[in-house]
């Protein structure tokens, strides 16, 4: 019986935890699809959950705190972008530089807004939605369909996302632009606005998933999003830029993260840091084991138009 | 990168970019609610205010940041994306302050070079595993270094919290280190330590090698461009990038031994408010030149140092420096970037005038 409800939670909380990742790496997916790598997307997402927390906690509605995080995301990506395409300036410093920006300036308007004395924030939180009919399925039912909005907005994306990527003509022009930007333009795609969108898009996802985080745990922490953008950016390399192997390689690492839970549920007594460097260190195993067998779209990171010099 | 390929001299770039993150940030205050000039003011006398102030506060944050700026440097000039100085730097920490813990019997000269020894080993190691996962396995450092800071931030919670937990068992930190292990102060009455002279000194060594060396040759090659070294048959490529790597982690690692050895004497979380990230901000500034570095390293350390001041006269959060050092990587990339583009009309202008020198006009 309790080895029952241990991994019902266990699974419960996999599932929650995999929600964010799963949006920053989908989203991530489009943009790197696109020739662009967005280090930058941790920024992003610590963005989205300042901004989700300030508009849940003046609205007092999470929903409202969702899309301003995304809104959040998207405008720090827009300066990402600014930088990588307006000036073609070198995409990981770059990524870098917006990580870091973001990381300070939401601690600096965290502090402004609540003093630094670490008083804790309540937001309004985003409440479990439980699917008709599916909710009740058992074990399942109340582990996948009885969760978060934004974690059935992972479910939708998933396959939207394939579809728009491998069935559909701006897909196929997306993909042009990642893999041979050349060839591209000679068909007439405009790189800069494609990549623009791109970018922009995944900014928006990492800005929900940032507002998952802040919402699903009714509080906002300085640098609460803690390298996830990071593991979403290996959980793209890890699920071959195909959204569907990114959600599974996502729900591995969800799993990892809620492995803590489990085991502390079962009482073991384990130095509860080595638990939470477990996710990394798997991340690390897992691009060791897989990255030689994938292949990254061809002009990811490179600069375009090409230097002359 | 930095600084090639058009006719600003790289301390012209930095001079740029500095004006443009400290109009920018002047704005940005205002724009946050706070008097610009007295909060920048403040965060000046913060650092540079009295002699004590900054030897003993700007120079002292100075050190781990030259170090740290000095890997990412080295590191960079290969083409080796090191991200990872933080977790570097925190692998050195642990290794010393351990072998300090073991070491205080022994006279100074030894318990103190054992320590710094054991942080820039560690340091290296750290940095072998991206190392070997970009030689062996062909994946790319930037993902790998930056997921080897995290696991280095969790191992210093734990190794705080079990196996060097001070010895009553209460507080997360480890014992201090003896007196013999301590780094001797420079300047009597200030808190300014031999760190300091030993960043200098391997800023001058370093700078050294990338003139005068064959590798410090190999290194900006294989920066320039990996396939033309590799083509030219003369430069081994896998050992530049392997060497640079596990020099890029001795220093940052060092850093780490030399803050345990100099300033805080114990291990305890947060020992380092992102001096790894940092030092990427003090490395392109600095156009990834190590005697550059010496400059930007104190400029970021008056940054630091100066930060407590601007929070308590100004009211301005010191996590704004974060963001400013953010500000100064955005704008060395954009001005550097720029520079290339008005290249052309630059050159336009000096042939017009040498045209118009040789018309006798």
């Amino acid at each position: 019986m309790f080895e029952a409800v241990a991994l019902t939670a266990f699974l419960e909380a996999s599932v929650r935890l995999t929600a964010p990742l799963a949006l920053a790496a989908l989203g991530e997916t489009v943009t790197e699809r696109s020739g662009v790598i967005n280090i930058g997307i941790e920024g992003s997402l610590i963005t989205g959950a300042l901004c989700a927390a300030l508009a849940a906690l003046s609205s007092g509605s999470p929903g409202v705190g969702i899309v301003v995080g995304g809104l959040g995301g998207a405008v720090v990506a827009l300066g990402f972008a600014a930088f990588v395409i307006g000036l073609n300036t070198d995409q990981i410093i770059t990524g870098t530089a917006t990580t870091l920006a973001g990381l300070g300036f939401t601690g600096a308007i965290y502090q402004a807004r609540f003093g630094a004395t670490g008083t804790t924030l309540t937001l309004p939180v985003l409440q479990p939605v439980p699917l008709p009919i599916l909710s009740n399925v058992p074990v399942l039912g109340s582990t996948l369909f009885y969760q978060a909005p934004t974690v059935y907005l992972v479910y939708i994306l998933a396959p939207l996302i394939w579809f728009f990527l491998f069935r559909t003509e701006w897909g196929l022009e997306l993909r042009a632009v990642g893999e041979e930007p050349a060839a591209a333009e000679a068909a007439g795609i405009r790189i800069g606005w494609t990549r623009l969108l791109a970018i922009v898009f995944g900014g928006t996802l990492a800005g929900v998933a940032g507002a998952h985080l802040a919402l699903d745990s009714g509080t906002f922490i300085e640098g609460m999003s803690s390298g996830r953008g990071f593991i979403a950016i290996a959980v793209v390399v890890l699920g071959r830029w195909n959204p569907i192997w990114v959600l599974a390689a996502a729900f591995l690492f969800g799993s990892a993260s809620a492995l803590q839970f489990l085991l502390q549920a079962m009482g073991l007594n384990t130095p509860y840091p080595l638990l939470l460097a477990l996710p990394y260190l798997l991340t690390l195993a897992a691009l060791a084991g897989w990255v030689g067998r994938t292949r990254a779209p061809a002009a990811l990171a490179l600069p375009w138009p090409r230097e002359s010099t | 990168m930095a600084a090639d390929g058009h006719r600003l001299g790289p301390l012209t770039v930095s001079l740029v970019a500095l004006t443009l993150t400290g109009i920018f940030t002047a704005g940005a205050l205002w724009i946050g609610g706070y008097a610009p000039m007295s909060a920048l003011g403040s965060l000046f006398t913060g650092a540079f205010g009295s002699v004590d102030r900054f030897l003993s506060v700007t120079l002292v944050h100075a050190v781990p940041l030259v170090l740290t700026g000095l890997a990412v440097a080295v590191a960079f000039r290969a083409g080796v994306w090191n991200i990872g100085a933080e977790g570097q730097f925190y692998a050195g920490a642990v290794a010393g302050v351990w072998m300090g813990l073991h070491v205080g019997h022994l006279p100074a000269v030894m318990a103190i070079s054992a320590t710094l020894l054991a942080a820039g080993v560690a340091g290296s190691l750290w940095a072998l595993v991206p190392a070997l996962m970009r030689l062996r396995l062909g994946v790319g450092e930037v993902i790998t270094t930056i997921l080897m800071n995290f696991v280095a931030v969790h191992l210093v919670s734990y190794v705080v919290r079990w196996p060097l937990q001070e010895a009553r068992g209460v507080f997360p930190n480890t014992d201090m280190v003896g007196e013999a292990v301590r780094l001797p102060i420079l300047i009597p009455g200030t808190r300014l330590h031999a760190g300091f002279a030993l960043a200098m000194v391997l800023c001058l060594v370093l700078w050294a090698v990338f003139r005068f060396t064959a590798f410090g040759f190999g290194v900006r090659a294989v920066g320039a461009s990996e396939a033309a070294a590799r083509l030219s048959g003369r430069i081994d490529v896998r050992r530049v990038v392997l060497s640079t790597f596990l020099i890029s982690g001795a220093l940052a690692g060092l850093a780490g031994g030399v803050e345990i050895s100099g300033r805080t004497f114990a291990l305890y979380e947060g020992l380092s408010p992102g001096w790894g990230y940092t030092a990427i901000a003090v490395a392109l500034l600095a156009g990834l030149n190590p005697l550059g570095v010496v400059f930007t390293g104190i400029l970021f350390g008056a940054l630091e140092g100066g930060a407590g001041a601007m929070q308590r006269e100004a009211g301005v959060p010191a996590a704004w420096v974060s963001g400013i050092e953010a500000l100064v990587m955005l704008a060395v990339l954009a001005v550097d970037q720029a520079a290339r583009r008005i290249r052309p009309v630059v050159l336009d202008v000096t042939h017009r005038r040498e045209a118009q020198e040789a018309q006798g006009v």
